[in-house]
């Protein structure tokens, strides 16, 4: 059975019908990307994935003996509380907390792990940092640390490199593939850059008003909608990558 | 001024003075510990309500002559319940319906209180009378802090969780509501206590106080809890100190007291934020 099902899915706010009638599957080891323009209802997909908002219509089941409290999360940073005063440790000890019930403090073991996701995202140096005092790029890859203390299966990224440099990109990316591959985590991203949703996912799913897909990647680059907004972007044509410049939005290096 | 010495006379410490301090302090520690998750959360206007709500409460339970500490609570308890679910709900609209809530419950006491021409009785909660308090009052609060203190030690790891990232915290199978509840409770006791010691026009600033001064010097959630019980019990031993000497009251002077740290606490951040920030020794990945 599929890790997660979504049939005939349908969102809404109050008055505002964000989608309607999605479906999809995600399967084990699947490395989905969710893409669509702002506003399309991304994010509002991936609150319902995670439980935070409930389906106006449709059905979402969990599959394959997968837990709520083994999923991991990286919201979109919009969401963060940038001026709180936490060190790296603490935000990513608090990635633990669902594997537990009733024990009241970090066990060493969980404190191990933390240890063990900061190691893999090279943040060790950073442990006893502020975390509102990192750069851009250092704040995803704590998120991240957290994320992967709470999770073994499967992971959900709210357009993790917005914001960030192109060098510091490419190694989320990096670090991404390294997990899904190596550690066989289950990925579901969102992201408004196609170009890399096409290079990195093995599928596709595309929302936006009236059109949406759901497929391989192969399938989307041929499919209409998909060449429809990968000309749009202007990354591609007619399925091949051609050589634009990415503008640098936010330097990794800055400091408030 | 007072002359100290005058004042402070063996029996005056053991009797008035010392059951005071303890409850005081007790008080103290509760009201810094959970105005750090009040400033964090950013949900000051609660703690608001929540005094306005106590105040009236008071104010009622004086009239009908019940026990004042012992009634308040649990409705305060009830209505931090309430005040909760209006701020969940309609993000947007939110602080309105909580002012409009807790200023009606203050009105109706005010005007049960005034019916029954108690109105000198109940001032006093306005600005507090830690001084006057019964040794019941001060058993009471100094077990009821307490009993803050040990459900905030024992979840303090599930409360950081909620107050950096509610919707990670969420998402990832803590029960977010049980615990949001369960800090809007030990905030309705710690208000109701500090409230009768402190006033009802001052608690929820006094709460407020050491969280920020400690945010302004600290830089990891532990240390801004730490440091924010030391500057509150502090605030609260000099404030008392200095309203026994120049014979002010002590609510007021414990807002003062922690004023003075505030600003001592934002010059010390200015200084050190002269220097570079230590971003730049890090070896980058
Ligand atoms: N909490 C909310 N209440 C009402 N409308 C919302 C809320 N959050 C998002 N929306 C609306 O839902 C639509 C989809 O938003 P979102 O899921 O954030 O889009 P995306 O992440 O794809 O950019 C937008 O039109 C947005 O204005
Ligand atoms: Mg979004």
């Amino acid at each position: 059975m599929a890790l997660l099902t979504c049939k005939d899915l349908t969102l809404r706010y109050e008055t505002l019908t964000v989608m309607e009638h999605l479906s999809f599957t995600v399967e084990k080891g699947d490395y989905l990307c969710i893409v669509g323009e702002n506003g399309s209802g991304k994010s509002t997909l991936m609150k319902c994935l995670l439980g935070l908002k409930s389906a106006d219509g449709g059905t979402l089941t969990l599959g394959d003996g997968l837990k709520r409290s083994e999923i991991g999360y990286l919201p979109q940073q919009s969401e963060i509380q940038r001026d709180f005063p936490a060190s790296v440790e603490e935000v990513v000890l608090s990635g633990c907390l669902n594997s537990r019930a009733l024990h009241p403090f970090y066990t060493k073991a969980e404190k191990q792990r933390a240890l063990e996701q900061m190691e893999c995202l090279k943040i060790t140096a950073l442990r006893k940092r502020c975390y509102r005092e990192l750069s851009g790029g250092q704040q995803q890859r704590v998120l991240l640390a957290r994320a992967l203390c709470a999770t073994k299966k499967l992971l959900l990224l709210d357009e993790p490199v917005t914001g960030l440099d192109p060098v510091v990109t490419t190694e989320l990316y990096g670090i991404l593939e390294h997990i899904h591959k190596e550690h066989g985590i289950t990925i579901i991203m969102v992201t408004h850059d196609v170009e890399c949703a096409v290079r990195h996912a093995k599928k596709i799913l595309h929302i936006g008003k009236g059109e949406s897909f759901f497929g391989t990647c192969e399938a989307y680059m041929q499919s209409e909608v998909g060449q429809k907004f990968l000309d749009a972007s202007g990354h591609f044509e007619g399925g091949k990558f051609c050589h634009t410049h990415h503008t640098p939005q936010k330097g990794d290096g800055e400091h408030e | 001024m007072n002359d100290l010495s005058a004042i402070l006379t063996p029996e005056y410490l053991a009797v008035v003075l010392l059951p005071a301090l303890i409850a005081g302090v007790a008080v103290s520690l509760c009201s810094s510990l959970l105005g750090v998750s009040m400033v964090l959360k950013r949900c000051s206007m609660i703690g608001d309500g929540l005094s306005h709500v106590g105040y009236g409460t008071l104010c009622i339970a004086v009239a009908m002559g019940w026990a004042p500490i012992q009634v308040t609570i649990p409705v305060v308890i009830v209505a931090a319940y309430i005040l909760l679910r209006l701020s969940e709900s309609r993000k947007s609209r939110g602080d309105t319906a909580i002012a409009m809530f807790s200023t009606s419950a203050l009105a109706l006491g005010i005007l049960v209180s005034s019916k029954a021409n108690l109105t000198t009785d109940v001032s006093h909660y306005m600005f507090g009378s830690i001084l006057a308090m019964t040794h019941g009052d001060v058993i009471l609060s100094v077990v009821l802090s307490v009993c803050v203190l040990l459900v905030y030690l024992l979840f303090y790891d599930k409360i950081f969780a909620v107050t950096f990232d509610e919707n990670f915290a969420q998402a990832t199978g803590l029960n977010v509501r049980f615990y949001n509840l369960l800090i809007a409770v030990l905030t309705a006791v710690t208000v109701v206590l500090g409230m009768m010691m402190m006033g009802a026009l001052l608690i929820s600033s006094l709460m407020i106080f050491p969280a920020v001064t400690a945010m302004r010097i600290c830089r990891s959630f532990k240390r801004v809890v730490v440091t924010s019980v030391i500057i509150s019990v502090t605030c609260f031993l000099v404030g008392l100190f200095l309203s026994l000497w120049l014979d002010t009251a002590v609510g007021a002077s414990v807002i003062l007291t922690n004023l003075a740290a505030f600003a001592l606490a934002s010059l010390i951040s200015m200084l050190t934020r002269r220097r570079k920030p230590q971003t730049a020794d890090v070896p980058k990945e």
